[in-house]
């Protein structure tokens, strides 16, 4: 087995291995030295070993801070990666309306996320919210500041407006790749629009899919900024996800040794879950599609 | 090079440092007898250095369990921790 021909493509990688280093592996490392310490200041450390693990692990309101985000993040992708492939079905295939729709799309994408929150407040509050008064006036009270479940609501309507558009344009340049010879065969073999979907347009949208999914869980198990501007973690904690919760340690009352112990265990659950859903999806229609 | 900024310590170095000779010492070993992706008891089919990513992922959970549902010395879990390491190299 001869691979190692062309020595110079090393050097290619070179610069992304010393950006990786210096924005993720050192600051990982960093918290990793933090997270075994109690940290006073400059100077002022001590180390307390595995401490703050055992404080965090045992901490009621992460186990629910934890709950919280897992329920978001199914639901998120339960909404988005549907929807968005529907989307993607329905989008004109040649013509203007190609471009209209891609530009149409590609908007919320645009925005940034804390003015996102922003747009989503004015836009829903019940005094002089277009859809928060429109709602009200139809005598549905709604009212997101105070009920849970409105909040929950309205957060997920943001997500979901936010970065569906991605998941619809990921699917529609899988759907774009795919040789119009399949659709000229599955036509002669008198296949059902159904059948085309299954047999043809899932299989092929495997790869796009695969980085939709992992990219809006790992986005959607991030989240901050929205639900941050949004409700602020409110009505009480019923909003507050992992992100916000670990900020509130982080910033809010300058607990670095609890906080980073935090980071690492939020780190490996999202590792643990992009390992199991690449390997799940890498393995989906592998038959079909090969 | 000042790096009291990641406020090291003992402990942590040598974690990262057996990281680093971990990694190291497969590429030294892949580059010497290049690794065939093969089927263990894992349900995937894996290379030498997927079945040390799961081993690593993995003895960091049985770490985070250990503190989550005992008050027993952590070298026990280290001990697991090792021999789960050394199960999925050899039969993963």
């Amino acid at each position: 087995m001869e691979k190692w021909e062309n020595n110079r493509a090393w050097f290619l990688i070179l610069p992304v291995f010393v950006i990786v280093a210096f924005s993720a592996i050192i600051p990982l490392m960093t918290v990793v030295n933090y997270s075994v310490q109690d940290i006073f200041g400059p100077g002022q450390r001590f180390f307390v070993g595995m401490e703050w693990f055992r404080e965090v692990i045992h901490d009621e309101r992460l186990h629910s801070a934890l709950l919280r985000q897992l329920a978001f993040s199914c639901m998120v992708l339960l909404i988005e990666i549907p929807l968005g492939v529907l989307i993607a079905l329905a989008m004109p295939k040649k013509g203007w309306g190609v471009s209209a729709c891609l530009v149409l799309l590609a908007l919320p994408l645009l925005i940034p996320w804390n003015v996102i929150g922003t747009i989503w407040i004015i836009f829903t509050r019940p005094d002089i919210g277009l859809l928060g008064k429109t709602v009200n006036d139809l005598g549905i009270a709604f009212d997101h500041t105070a009920r849970p479940l409105d909040a929950w609501i309205t957060v997920m309507a943001m997500e979901v407006w936010h970065w569906t558009p991605l998941v619809a344009l990921l699917a529609y340049a899988g759907l774009r790749a795919i040789p119009e010879a399949y659709y000229q065969a599955a036509k002669i073999d008198g296949a059902s629009s159904w059948a085309v979907f299954r047999h043809i347009q899932l299989p092929k949208m495997r790869g796009v899919l695969t980085i939709a999914v992992l990219l809006r869980f790992m986005d959607s198990f991030l989240i901050y900024a929205e639900p941050f501007v949004l409700t602020g973690g409110g009505p009480g904690d019923t909003t507050t996800f992992l992100s916000i919760y670990l900020v509130k340690i982080a910033v809010g009352q300058f607990d670095l040794g609890p906080a980073a112990a935090f980071s690492l265990i939020y780190f490996l659950i999202v590792l643990l879950f992009c390992f199991v859903f690449y390997q799940a999806l890498q393995n989906v229609g592998t038959g079909e599609s090969r | 090079m000042n790096l009291e900024w990641m406020a090291w310590t003992l402990p942590t170095a040598i974690f990262f440092v057996v990281i680093a000779l971990m990694l190291v010492g497969m590429t030294i070993w892949q580059i010497l007898s290049p690794s065939v992706p093969r089927r263990g008891f894992l349900p995937i089919e894996t290379t030498r250095g997927d079945r040390l990513f799961i081993g690593l992922l993995g003895s960091a959970y049985i770490h985070i369990a250990w503190i989550a549902f005992t008050n027993l010395s952590l070298w026990i879990a280290l001990a697991i921790a090792l021999v789960w390491l050394v199960v999925v190299m050899r039969w993963g």
